[in-house]
């Protein structure tokens, strides 16, 4: 893996470049240290809807040229709102990177937010959610999400409630723009197809006179400890039944979380942390997959967390087998989780799980868009060192590593278990 | 490096053909440490009877339940173990396969997909324990607003045509299929002749052909069917509309549109930058305009055209609210005429083709990329210069032939409107 250039700019903007000369293409990522956890109640969804604004246009950039101009050169662009960050990526052929660059600066903080847009925004973004209200594990996902959380900001989805998504104003979201989007508060990371010096350059010819500004506090609001298991029930419609239990996960800076990916792989099957390319791998030999789909307790299982900030979820995901009642479904869970609590594991399958992991990540350095992701997605948890540093950390976890961080994580009473109950409406045909 | 030398083309792509009739195709490259293979072979859904639909996807699904050297837990095991991937999927006229693994572990994975292809034995536990999951995966679907208004969409479309089907089945069908008949349908139509396998990533041409002749080469099965004969399909002559309702949903999927081109078709590239117009480029076209940023009435609106070796489909799906419904159909169609009546202006299709061309490296930037790239090449008869010469196609289309296009696929008049939500 080559280096990577870190440098800060005057007005606090961090950079960081790493070439790699693979195929005529460079990633940019622009990424903001805000999202859904900075959100007081009444401005849910904000960050999120900041998002979409932000390909709204600019003075300079009105949103109809934008979009055609990056697919006019051949390039993708997105964004995503996460729990704690927000980004943007443009991934372009290598000479029309300049475009992206001058796009970036330009709505770092010119855009418009035109009460129009915002209004017609509104609807579409309503339309986002009602999407996601079609899909049982979203319904299943939100109520979980809500009882782990009670005091905690990650107690809401980065979508928003309906409520607030019917309420909130053009103000509301301009303001939350200039607080949070200042160069002091992004972080632009960058891989691909370009000499280091000359990028550096020319970022600096675009981003450095943008004017810094007072760091926006992140919203701190630990969760207490949790005082016992919480039970959930969701009914919606549908013919199959789902069970989710989430147990509250380390921070991704915590040294546990690399016991608990050790844990996630022996479990339910490594997890792809990447955001493109590569693709998972399949879990069938897990311990869950053969102590729950083998014995047709249930017909899938998935299991996995993510690197945040702050404490989040490790949680389980099992589709119902329609033969089996769901309690038994949770008692074959137990019994494999006690098991790891119980037994130290075998060194052979904490090598396997290192072995997964290698695998995933050179399938995913083979995209140059995931390779920008991974700039800057470590900094907003840890930094980059997190990212090229992972495959040692987890060499390192020794199987008492394992076991110590089985009884930790996985206690009963702080968890929370959740099922979808189908209402039988709509039959096919 | 350039652009041009990015792309895939007779320079540095090897094809080969075995004796049985399998092609290979591989292209280097030492960028990364791992290797991603894809392939298909002639053994889709068109040979399923209805009353047994589903059954080549079941006899493909089933390949790694258990070989006759290797139980389920073995198969899985050995690919788990070294972070590798391979899964088998049933299409409409072929089945596919796709894996991928750290270079080093290749020839494990090419052992593995010989073995689960010639030599499954479908265990009876475990084909029921298939069966479950499948029938699980039908009832999901029967409750996706999506799924249901792309099924009833081709019904309307394809008629009596078998690509009205679901390559999956329906839940009767998949109660009705047995472990013989999964066993039969593999004997009789799981064969080299016509299958395509495509290698890409860190490794030289010739050895990994080597490979692939190692496990494959010696295969045989003169029992292989031609495909069944297919009818014509006949477009609509009218509008027709239907609705799948399913109660409790939040949003109703729409999607309106027609038969499309097969993929060979003289005017397919033409269709293709029409589409790009229509509901792709940019922000989801002028369809994405109209009913997401004028409107504000869909998060998604937008277009595709799939061509495959048989007439295909072209049409619009936007996911709205379900008191938008008329409005939305309202919208659509009447962009619709407006695209077959009055064509797309010379600008537009500009944007388009400098689209097309621009981003080939970014789709070929994976290895799984370029060797889906390069099966497109070969199940097509593309040529192994096309990704070279694409250019030149590309531009040498006008606005007229766009227009031709549209008019010969979609009537205003006569379009397949599904519909699925509450």
């Amino acid at each position: 893996m080559t280096g990577c250039t870190t440098v800060t700019l005057k007005n606090g903007l961090k950079v960081l470049l790493k070439e790699i000369h693979s195929a005529p293409l460079i990633s940019q990522w622009v990424w903001y240290r805000v999202g859904s956890k900075d959100e007081p109640t009444g401005q849910t969804g904000v960050s999120h809807w900041v998002e979409h604004m932000q390909f709204k246009g600019t003075p300079q950039f009105p949103s109809s040229v934008l979009d055609k101009a990056i697919a006019r050169e051949g390039g993708q662009w997105n964004a995503f709102t996460y729990l704690d960050w927000t980004t943007y990526y443009e991934t372009m052929p290598a000479t029309k990177i300049d475009l992206a660059l001058r796009l970036e600066a330009d709505r770092m903080v010119n855009s418009t937010f035109d009460p129009l847009e915002v209004e017609s925004e509104r609807t579409v973004i309503i339309s986002e959610r009602e999407g996601s209200e079609n899909e049982p594990l979203f319904l299943l996902g939100e109520a979980m999400q809500h009882a782990a959380f009670r005091v905690h900001p990650y107690h809401h989805e980065v979508i928003g409630d309906m409520a607030d998504l019917h309420t909130l104003t053009r103000n509301a979201l301009y303001n939350h723009y200039r607080n949070y989007y200042i160069p002091n508060n992004a972080v632009l990371t960058m891989a691909g197809d370009f000499d280091t010096d000359a990028m550096l350059a020319r970022i600096r010819e675009l981003f450095e006179a943008i004017p810094g500004g007072p760091t926006p506090p992140r919203l701190l609001r630990p969760e207490p400890e949790q005082p016992g298991e919480i039970r959930l029930t969701v009914e919606g419609p549908g013919q199959t039944a789902f069970l989710q239990v989430a147990y509250r996960a380390p921070a991704a800076s915590d040294p546990d979380f690399f016991a608990l990916a050790v844990l996630d792989s022996l479990l339910a099957g490594p997890s792809n942390l990447n955001m493109f390319g590569g693709g998972g791998i399949s879990n069938k030999t897990s311990r869950l997959y053969r102590a729950i789909i083998d014995t047709e307790l249930a017909v899938s299982v998935h299991g996995g967390s993510s690197a945040t900030i702050d404490p989040f979820m490790y949680s389980f995901t099992l589709t119902a087998h329609p033969e089996t009642a769901l309690d038994k479904t949770l008692a074959g869970l137990d019994e494999e989780i006690k098991r790891l609590q119980n037994e130290l594991v075998n060194p052979a399958e904490v090598a396997r799980a290192i072995k997964q992991a290698r695998a995933i990540f050179a399938y995913g350095a083979e995209n140059i868009t995931n390779q920008g992701f991974w700039l800057g997605y470590a900094e907003m948890f840890a930094d980059y060192n997190w990212f090229t540093s992972y495959l040692d950390k987890l060499s390192q976890v020794r199987p008492a590593d394992v076991l110590r961080a089985a009884q930790k994580f996985f206690q009963p009473a702080s968890r929370v278990v959740g099922t979808y109950i189908p209402n039988g409406d709509g039959d096919e045909k | 490096m350039s652009v041009f030398q990015s792309l895939p083309g007779s320079d540095d792509v090897t094809r080969l053909t075995l004796p049985n009739n399998i092609t290979i195709l591989v292209r280097s490259n030492f960028n990364s440490p791992s290797v991603s293979l894809s392939g298909y072979f002639a053994a889709g859904s068109l040979f399923d009877s209805d009353e047994k639909l589903g059954l080549a996807d079941f006899a493909t699904t089933a390949l790694m339940r258990g070989s006759q050297s290797r139980s389920f837990e073995e198969i899985y095991d050995a690919l788990e173990a070294v972070g590798a991937q391979l899964g088998f999927s049933a299409g409409t006229h072929t089945a596919g396969f796709s894996g991928r693994s750290l270079v080093e572990d290749l020839p494990l994975v090419l052992d593995l997909l010989a073995d689960c292809l010639r030599n499954p034995i479908y265990p009876s536990d475990e084909i029921e324990r298939l069966r479950t999951q499948l029938l699980t995966g039908l009832a999901i679907r029967a409750q996706d607003t999506g799924d249901m208004a792309s099924m009833t969409f081709d019904k309307i479309v394809f008629g009596d045509h078998p690509y009205a089907r679901p390559d999956d089945g329906y839940p009767e069908t998949v109660r009705a299929i047995t472990r013989q008949d999964i066993a039969d349908f593999h004997s009789r139509c799981f064969g080299p002749d016509g299958m395509t396998i495509a290698i890409v990533g860190a490794i030289e041409p010739a050895f990994a052909s080597e490979q692939v002749a190692r496990v494959l080469g010696d295969w045989r099965n003169p029992q292989q069917p031609a495909l069944p004969a297919l009818p014509q399909v006949r477009p609509l002559v009218e509008t027709v509309r239907k609705h799948v309702p399913l109660a409790g949903k939040s949003q109703t999927d729409v999607m309106i549109g027609a038969l499309g081109p097969e993929r060979k078709a003289a005017e397919y590239t033409a269709a293709s930058l029409g589409n790009s117009i229509l509901g792709q480029f940019g922000m989801m076209g002028r369809i994405g305009d109209v009913v997401r940023e004028q409107s504000g009435l869909a998060y998604y609106a937008s277009s595709s055209l799939s061509a495959g070796v048989g007439p295909g489909t072209w049409e619009v799906n936007a996911g709205v609210n379900p008191a938008n419904v008329e409005q939305a159909v309202d919208l659509i169609v009447e962009e619709i005429r407006l695209f077959t009546k009055q064509g797309v202006t010379q600008e537009e299709l500009q944007d388009s083709q400098d689209n097309f061309v621009g981003r080939l490296p970014l789709s070929m930037e994976s290895n799984a990329g370029v060797a889906g790239a390069l099966l497109n090449i070969e199940r097509h008869e593309l040529g192994l210069d096309y990704y070279r010469r694409y250019e030149q196609m590309v531009r040498a289309v006008t606005t007229e032939m766009v227009q031709t296009a549209a008019q010969k696929y979609l009537n205003p008049n006569a379009l397949a409107i599904a519909t699925s939500g509450p």
